[in-house]
């Protein structure tokens, strides 16, 4: 069969109906996979909030505007019948070698870290990626952490923080951000506990 | 050439990364490990069958001026399919390969085959072209991603092989262009051999 010609219709109507297929089919995909993509991102937070927190029945989640950054913190807060147990913070930093971390955070009532797990970051594979748990137990020196005593800042920074050999600054990153959440958290101590019923 | 020649071009002989050097991008950027070059170049695999049986049942309805615009939308709509399916049911390989979905479109591979192939030939031809093509890009990047992970991490498909660090420089983007460099000599090697 020949081909078509290249008549200025034919290449107009050509492209319309290309187009208007494609448009089509992407939107079928699109709401197919709505609801499953939001399961899978539920999902995921839920996951990474029962890493952070103590055993828990029930959530309620508040945000927080931190003072330093403009985006809100997400403080998901931990019930065990009707008794607060803990919040997780989901918590972000801009300072990353590439791109912003994401991580949450769980504190106890006064302020402790319980864990911290990491949610997404783009930092070099094989070097940054440190933070994340399944790549390393770097992130396990958080659990139990306290802030108010400890500094929360890399060695070389004068912390009490162990970095990470060649990725420093995805370490100081995660400092930041871990700090960030704990900075908030306890600026705004006194309305988590009030809003957990004591 | 029989169908078998025509898979089979696609791993030694006609090697998209080796001897076509089509898709490097890919190549050099996500062959970090080998299960993500595996990921990839299987992600890829998919990409190219469909474009590759869109273009060649639209070749004869398409005008020659408008091919590539027209090619484009295909790969474009398969890539983002791709990216959603993928984000909905398997989250766990979008969290490592997310961000280098959407880089399928601009792989020259695609598009070369689209144009060079399936624009050229039947259905059938090009759904085999499609799949040796497609392999054989995801050998190379699993055997470069390998060769990678093996020196720079110590790792094999997350496996650990020996303690210690490895050479960080094959993890980093330099250690691509090196590893590459010798396995397109290698290539080469095998290739003269088999001749």
């Amino acid at each position: 069969m020949a081909k078509k010609e290249s008549t200025f219709l034919n290449m107009v109507l050509t492209l319309v109906i290309v187009a208007a297929a494609a448009s089509f089919t992407l939107a079928t995909v699109y709401n197919l996979t709505k609801e499953p993509i939001e399961r899978a991102r539920e999902a995921a937070r839920q996951a990474a909030i029962s890493m952070v927190l103590p055993e828990f029945d029930e959530l309620q989640t508040l945000s927080f505007i931190p003072a330093t950054g403009s985006e809100p913190l997400e403080f998901n807060l931990g019930f065990k019948n009707n008794e607060l147990v803990g919040v997780a913070v989901a918590t972000y930093t801009s300072m990353g070698y590439s791109g912003v971390i994401r991580a949450m955070v769980g504190f106890d009532l006064d302020g402790r870290i319980i864990d911290v797990v990491h949610l997404s970051h783009t930092e070099t594979p094989g070097l940054g990626d440190k933070i994340e748990k399944g790549k390393s137990d770097w992130s396990d020196q958080f659990a139990g952490f306290d802030p108010s005593a400890s500094v929360l800042r890399v060695r070389n920074d004068g912390g009490d923080v162990d970095g990470i050999t060649a990725a420093t600054i995805t370490a100081r990153a995660y400092c930041d951000a871990i700090d960030r959440a704990w900075q908030t958290f306890m600026a705004n101590r006194e309305t988590v506990l009030k809003e957990g019923g004591e | 050439m029989g169908q078998l020649q025509n898979f089979s071009k696609g791993f030694i002989r006609e090697n998209p990364v080796f001897v076509l050097l089509l898709g490097l991008c890919p190549a050099l950027g996500v062959t970090t490990s080998a299960f993500n070059g595996l990921g990839m170049g299987l992600a890829t695999t998919f990409v190219l069958v469909s474009s590759n049986i869109v273009v060649s049942l639209i070749k004869n309805y398409i005008p020659s001026k408008v091919r590539i615009p027209s090619f484009i939308v295909v790969i474009a709509s398969f890539v983002t399919i791709v990216d959603l399916v993928m984000e909905a049911y398997m989250p766990a390989l979008f969290d490592s390969l997310g961000l280098f979905i959407p880089l399928i479109v601009v792989n020259c591979l695609v598009m070369g085959r689209a144009e060079a192939f399936a624009s050229k030939n039947n259905t059938f031809s090009a759904i085999v072209d499609g799949l040796g093509m497609g392999l054989g890009f995801a050998f190379a990047l699993t055997l470069l991603g390998g060769l990678r992970e093996i020196l720079g991490a110590g790792e094999f498909f997350g496996l650990s092989l020996f303690a210690g660090d490895g050479m960080l420089v094959f993890v980093l983007a330099p250690g691509a262009f090196i590893g590459l460099g010798y396995l397109v000599a290698l290539n080469n090697i095998v290739k003269k051999k088999l001749d």
